[in-house]
Parts: structure tokens; C-alpha cells; sequence
């Protein structure tokens, strides 16, 4: 096997997009040290996670959804709807914390089982019955409330300015480690359950998968409603940090949640992506974020257009590598011919 | 029984219905609905005002339904509309004694331009490195907006100089707004493309299997990239009049959310959102009835952020009646309600 040969099957490899992800986000990371003296705080990584700990939990339930070859626009309004239902609930009635908070999760799982129901049975496209979703859910929430509500529960703040030390280095909040907990449940969920093999093996291809006598129909409703229900706990996470409902909260997350997926290296055709991947997806663009408020002048519209770039980059990457893999697959079935 | 079938068969019955009822609705309810007046030269009027309006949404959807006959999608008409809007407002620029920096035949020219290049990327992304239609507008979609700050530094640009709102309301001397002649106009130039080449039959042989259509000798990628190009173009167009209602470049509010009015549009024309087929006429009324559909809603009291609850509830239910599937379902439902009638009778 000589060099060129073995770089070609690395390359094809399944985690090779997650490589090339973690080494931009440790290059951006060292680049940040070099140019400016507060990177070195270790509380500067741990931000990362405590301000993208909503858009990690988001991104996870999205990419559920592109592994099965589908798409959930609705996630960004359905945390809005989640937020202002809280709020709302908290102002407005006696439920008390910890019935609220079950109850708006119950928002979520209703959103994805409704739009996982209809993409499934009338075999309609995910993406335009979740952009429908997404306006419906937006929608609703103006209904509900056109003014900031704040969240002035104590008991609720108490547990959203809550901040846990570790190890004398900084400080984490409980939504990260909830986005952590989260990410960390959904790889055992993907790698080590039948469930989780069966939505890979959607992904690769619906109708061989319904063939081999999986559960296809089940498992996809299943995937929108884990979708419906991350977005809903992400909903409650950014109500932690924002304590408000409001209807432009969440504006676009959508759309930074399937880039973060993608550029984790989740293939946008389904059936290939790595969970661990969408956690760096989100900290690049984090750390891109944290690079324009070290630097002072630069403005945040900056983020959008790099992300967008990046995003580019990776779709681009993605189909050369999926050529690349057809290209190799028929030279080796050329070869074990001979 | 025959008549009737072929008349709610037809293609432009849907669109058509919603438009009547939704007409029928406001004639009833509001007051003076149908009146027209004429004061300073100019007709006023709600029906005027609705046709006006709905004239950027009609450009957006011609060249929304060619993207969609191929069986892809463009989501970055809104985004590329703000952009449109913020080259042609910084090149006229915001000067308060209403001196234009540039020509403004320029800057519409520039803003024009622009959106055919973003459509040629779009194209270039779908139909040469083949991405899904859906992602690869994704990222004009994400950067889109980010670009427009850029160009507007981030600033509402407040445009003075007086011809520029010509474009969005009334040239002097014409007692029509002038939207409405450039809706007419793209109207006009597509009817003219359909009618003189054979680019509609081939844009709907694509659409319906680009594989096929390739061994037919349909140069496929070339059609699937002018369709995007075209897209470009009316996002860019239609970024000059919303630019002119408000005699502003706002890179945030420019055509937000007019993706999902376009695909509406298409959509309630009768066009399938897996390609194939696609009616331009029915487009049309379709976009008029989605203009409708928000001027009634605001008659009635509802906000504009409240709107998209209606909205998605007519998308959700024009995708299942045009879903296959759910016919068969409701077919079989029928058919089992009927025979469970006969068996009640016997």
C-alpha cells in the first residue's frame, strides 16, 4: 500500500470530515492564543459551551433528521415557542417549575410527531412541511404574547445564574452540561442501539431499509420527534440564559444548527454523520463569534457570511468526497473482478 | 356531472376558488372594497393597492415556478432581494439634499446584475457540482443577509432622491403604479420565452427525469443553471421595488420571509413541488391570492407576526391535497364509506 493509496482511503473514510473539523477548530483556537492574550483563560473554552449550550442541544436534534436523509427547519421557532410558553405559564398561572417545564416539552414532542406524521404518511417533502412548521410555530408564538415576557420566577432564576466551578479553572452552567449530557446520550443512542442502526440505515437508502423489515415508518416519526423534543429542552436551556419569552428569539438557529451539523460532517444526503462532529460544528462557529468580540471592530454580521463560507466549503468537500468514494468503490469492484 | 369535474380539474380552479372566496369575503366585509377613485392623476383604490403589492411577489414566483418545474427549490430569493436592494440604494446613496452619487439607471442596473450573479451561483452549485437544491440555496440563505450589512454597513440606507420612488409608486402621468408595469413586463418576457423557444417543454422534461431527458439530448445542466440564473434575476428585480416602497435599503427586513410566499405561490398554482409540470398562469393568480390572503388578515385585525399561523396551515393543507398518497388514502376512505352505504341499504 503506498502513500497515495492509503491517503485516498482516508479521505474516503467515514470520520475524516470530523478530522478536518477538530483540526480547524484546534488551528482557530491556536490562532486565537497567538493573537490575543485572554484566549489562554480556560474560562474562554468554557464560554463556548455555556453561550452555544442551546444551539449544541439544537444541533443534535437536527442532525437526527439529516441522517435519515430529511431536514427540520421548525427547530429555531419552536425554541421561541417553547420560551414564550414557559414565560407565559410562569406570569400568567400557578403551575408551578416543575410542571411548566414537562408541559412545554410536551410542545416540542407534539410539533415533531405532527410534522414526522405528515412527512411519513403522505410521503410529503421535510423540508417544506418543517418550513411550514417554522412559521406556524413563530406564528403562534405572537399569538400568545406580541411583548417580551420576562421570566421573574425565582426559583427559576436561581437555577439559571446557577454556576458550577471546576477545578479552580472557571465556571460551567447547568444548560451546558445538560447540551453535554444530551450529546453525550444521543452518540450512545446512534452507535450502540438498534433504533439508532436503523436510522443509518434509512439514511443509506429508504427502500432497502424497508425491505430488510425495519421498522422505517416508526423510526422516522420517532427521529422529528426527537428533533421536536431537543429543540423544546434547547428552548428551556436559551430561556436560562435569555429569562424572557419573545418572539424573535431563536431567529435563524435553524439555519446555524444545520450548519454546525454539516460542518461536523453530517452528509446532507443522509446515512453518514458523527454526533461528536455537531458538538465541533457548534464551537467553530462559537469561536468565530468569540474572535469578533476579541477583535473590537469587527461586526457581527461578520459571523453569517464566514459561516456561510464555511458552510460552502464543507458542502463542497462533501461532494468531492462522495465522488471520490463512488470513483473508489468501482476501481475496487473493478479489481476484485480481475 | 362531467362539466363540473373538468372545471375543478382544471389547473387554474384552485387558485382561482381561493381568490374568489377570499374576494367575496373582503367585498362582504370591508367597507368599499370595490371602490376605485382618481385623485391627482393617479387611481386609488384597495384593489389597486393589493395588485401593486402583489407585484414583486408575482416576479418572485415566475421564476420560483421554472426552479420548481426542475424539482428544486430556491430559498434564497429573500435574502438575495435584500442585497439587490442594498447595492442599488448605496450606489444612488443616502444624500439628504436628493442628489443621486450615481445615475439610478446604474444603480437599478447594479442591483439587477447582482441578483443574476447570485443566481449563477446558485446554478453553478446545483446543476454543476450537483448539491441538493435545498442546501446549496442554504448558503446564500445564511451569508445572504450577512452580505447585504456588509454593503449597507449595517445601516438602514435612506435614499431622497425623488425618481428612485417612482419605481415602487407612481412615474408622474400615469395613473397606474408602476409595479404593476413591471410585473406586466416579466410576464410579458416569459410568455415571449415560452411561446418562441421550446425551453418550457424542456425545463418540464428535466423536471420530470433529468436522466431521460439527458439521453433525449437536453443539454441538462445548461437548463437547470438558467433556471436558478432567472431566479437570480427576478430576486433581483423585485429587490428594486421593495427597495422603493420604503425608499430604503433595510438588509434585515428586505424580503424577509418572501421565499415562503413565492414557494405558496407556486404551490397554490397548481405546479407540484416534485416538478414536472408547472403553470405560470396559475402562479400568478396564486401569488394575487397570497397578496390577498395578508391584505384581508391585516383588515381583519391580525398582526403580521401572527400571519404566518395562517399561512403554514394553507401550506400544510394545499401539500395534502396535491400529496398522492393522501388521495389514495382518501380514496379508499370514500370508496369504503360507499360501500358501507350499499350494504346498509341491502
Amino acid at each position: 500500500m503506498n502513500i497515495r493509496s492509503r491517503l485516498s482511503t482516508a479521505i474516503a473514510s467515514q470520520y475524516f470530515p470530523f478530522f478536518v473539523t477538530v483540526s480547524l477548530f484546534i488551528i482557530l483556537y491556536i490562532a486565537g492564543i497567538m493573537n490575543y492574550r485572554g484566549f489562554t483563560h480556560a474560562q474562554v473554552f468554557y464560554n463556548l459551551f455555556i453561550d452555544n449550550a442551546p444551539l449544541i442541544i439544537v444541533t443534535v436534534g437536527v442532525t437526527f433528521t439529516l441522517l435519515i436523509g430529511g431536514i427540520d427547519l421548525s427547530v429555531g421557532s419552536v425554541v421561541a415557542l417553547v420560551c414564550m410558553s414557559l414565560a407565559y405559564l410562569l406570569k400568567n398561572t400557578s403551575i408551578p417549575v416543575f410542571a411548566a417545564v414537562p408541559l412545554v416539552l410536551l410542545i416540542g414532542i407534539a410539533v415533531g410527531f405532527i410534522q414526522g406524521y405528515l412527512i411519513t404518511m403522505f410521503d410529503m417533502q421535510p423540508f417544506i412541511i418543517t418550513l411550514a412548521g417554522m412559521f406556524f410555530c413563530r406564528g403562534l408564538t405572537a399569538v400568545i404574547s406580541r411583548n417580551t415576557i420576562i421570566i421573574d420566577n425565582p426559583a427559576y432564576a436561581a437555577l439559571a445564574s446557577e454556576r458550577i466551578r471546576i477545578f479552580d479553572t472557571g465556571f460551567i452552567s447547568v444548560g451546558a452540561i445538560v447540551a453535554i449530557i444530551v450529546l453525550i446520550l444521543a452518540t450512545i443512542f446512534l452507535k450502540y442501539t438498534k433504533t439508532g442502526r436503523t436510522i443509518f440505515a434509512i439514511g443509506g437508502s429508504e427502500s432497502s431499509a424497508s425491505l430488510m423489515g425495519l421498522p422505517v415508518f416508526k423510526t422516522k416519526i420517532l427521529v422529528y420527534i426527537i428533533s421536536g423534543f431537543c429543540s423544546a429542552l434547547a428552548g428551556i436551556v436559551y430561556s436560562w440564559i435569555m429569562l424572557s419569552g419573545y418572539t424573535l428569539h431563536g431567529l435563524g438557529m435553524e439555519m446555524d444548527a444545520i450548519a454546525s451539523s454539516v460542518i461536523g460532517g453530517t452528509l446532507l444526503t443522509g446515512g453518514v454523520g458523527f454526533m461528536p462532529g455537531t458538538l465541533f460544528g457548534v464551537l467553530i462557529q462559537g469561536i468565530i463569534l468569540t474572535f469578533i468580540t476579541f477583535q473590537g471592530t469587527l461586526s457581527a454580521w461578520w459571523t453569517k457570511i464566514v459561516v456561510g463560507a464555511l458552510l460552502c466549503v464543507f458542502i463542497i468537500m462533501q461532494a468531492l468526497i462522495t465522488e471520490h468514494k463512488n470513483k473508489l468503490s468501482s476501481s475496487s469492484s473493478i479489481k476484485s473482478d480481475k | 356531472m362531467n362539466k363540473f369535474k373538468k372545471i375543478t380539474s382544471s389547473s387554474m380552479f384552485l387558485p382561482l376558488f381561493a381568490l374568489g372566496i377570499l374576494l367575496l369575503f373582503n367585498i362582504v366585509f370591508v367597507n368599499d372594497f370595490l371602490a376605485i377613485s382618481m385623485e391627482n392623476g393617479h387611481l386609488y383604490g384597495r384593489l389597486i393597492d393589493i395588485l401593486s403589492r402583489s407585484s414583486s411577489l408575482i416576479i418572485l414566483s415566475l421564476g420560483m415556478t421554472f426552479v420548481i418545474a426542475t424539482s428544486g427549490i430556491d430559498i434564497s430569493v429573500g435574502a438575495v432581494v435584500a442585497i439587490s436592494a442594498a447595492i442599488c440604494c448605496m450606489l444612488i446613496g443616502g444624500r439628504g439634499d436628493g442628489i443621486p452619487e450615481h445615475p439610478m439607471i446604474l444603480a437599478m442596473l447594479a442591483g439587477i446584475g447582482i441578483g443574476v450573479i447570485c443566481g449563477i451561483w446558485n446554478g453553478l452549485l446545483v446543476s454543476k457540482i450537483k448539491i441538493q437544491p435545498v442546501v446549496a440555496t442554504l448558503i446564500l440563505m445564511v451569508a445572504g443577509r450577512g452580505i447585504a450589512q456588509l454593503l449597507t454597513q449595517g445601516q438602514i440606507i435612506t435614499v431622497y432622491y425623488k425618481p428612485f420612488s417612482y419605481i415602487g409608486a407612481n412615474i408622474p402621468g400615469s395613473i397606474l403604479p408602476t409595479p404593476i408595469f413591471i410585473a406586466a413586463l416579466m410576464v410579458l418576457l416569459v410568455i415571449l420565452i415560452l411561446k418562441k423557444t421550446s425551453l418550457g417543454l424542456f425545463i418540464q422534461s428535466v423536471g420530470i427525469n433529468p436522466t431521460a431527458s439527458r439521453y433525449a439530448g437536453i443539454n441538462v445542466v445548461l437548463i437547470i443553471f438558467l433556471v436558478y440564473a432567472f431566479s437570480g434575476f427576478c430576486a433581483g428585480v423585485s429587490g428594486l421595488i421593495e427597495s422603493s416602497l420604503i425608499r430604503a435599503a433595510d438588509a434585515n427586513n428586505a424580503g424577509l420571509n418572501m421565499e415562503m410566499d413565492a414557494i405558496l405561490a407556486v404551490a397554490l398554482g397548481g405546479t407540484l413541488l416534485s416538478g414536472g409540470k408547472f403553470y405560470i398562469g396559475g402562479s400568478i393568480i396564486g401569488a394575487i391570492t397570497i397578496q390577498t390572503l395578508t391584505t384581508t388578515m391585516y383588515a381583519i385585525g391580525v398582526s403580521s407576526d401572527q400571519l404566518p399561523v395562517v399561512k403554514a396551515i394553507t401550506v400544510i393543507i394545499l401539500c395534502l391535497v396535491q400529496s398522492k398518497k393522501f388521495q389514495t388514502v382518501f380514496n379508499s376512505w370514500k370508496n369504503k364509506r360507499q360501500s358501507q352505504k350499499v350494504v346498509d341499504r341491502t
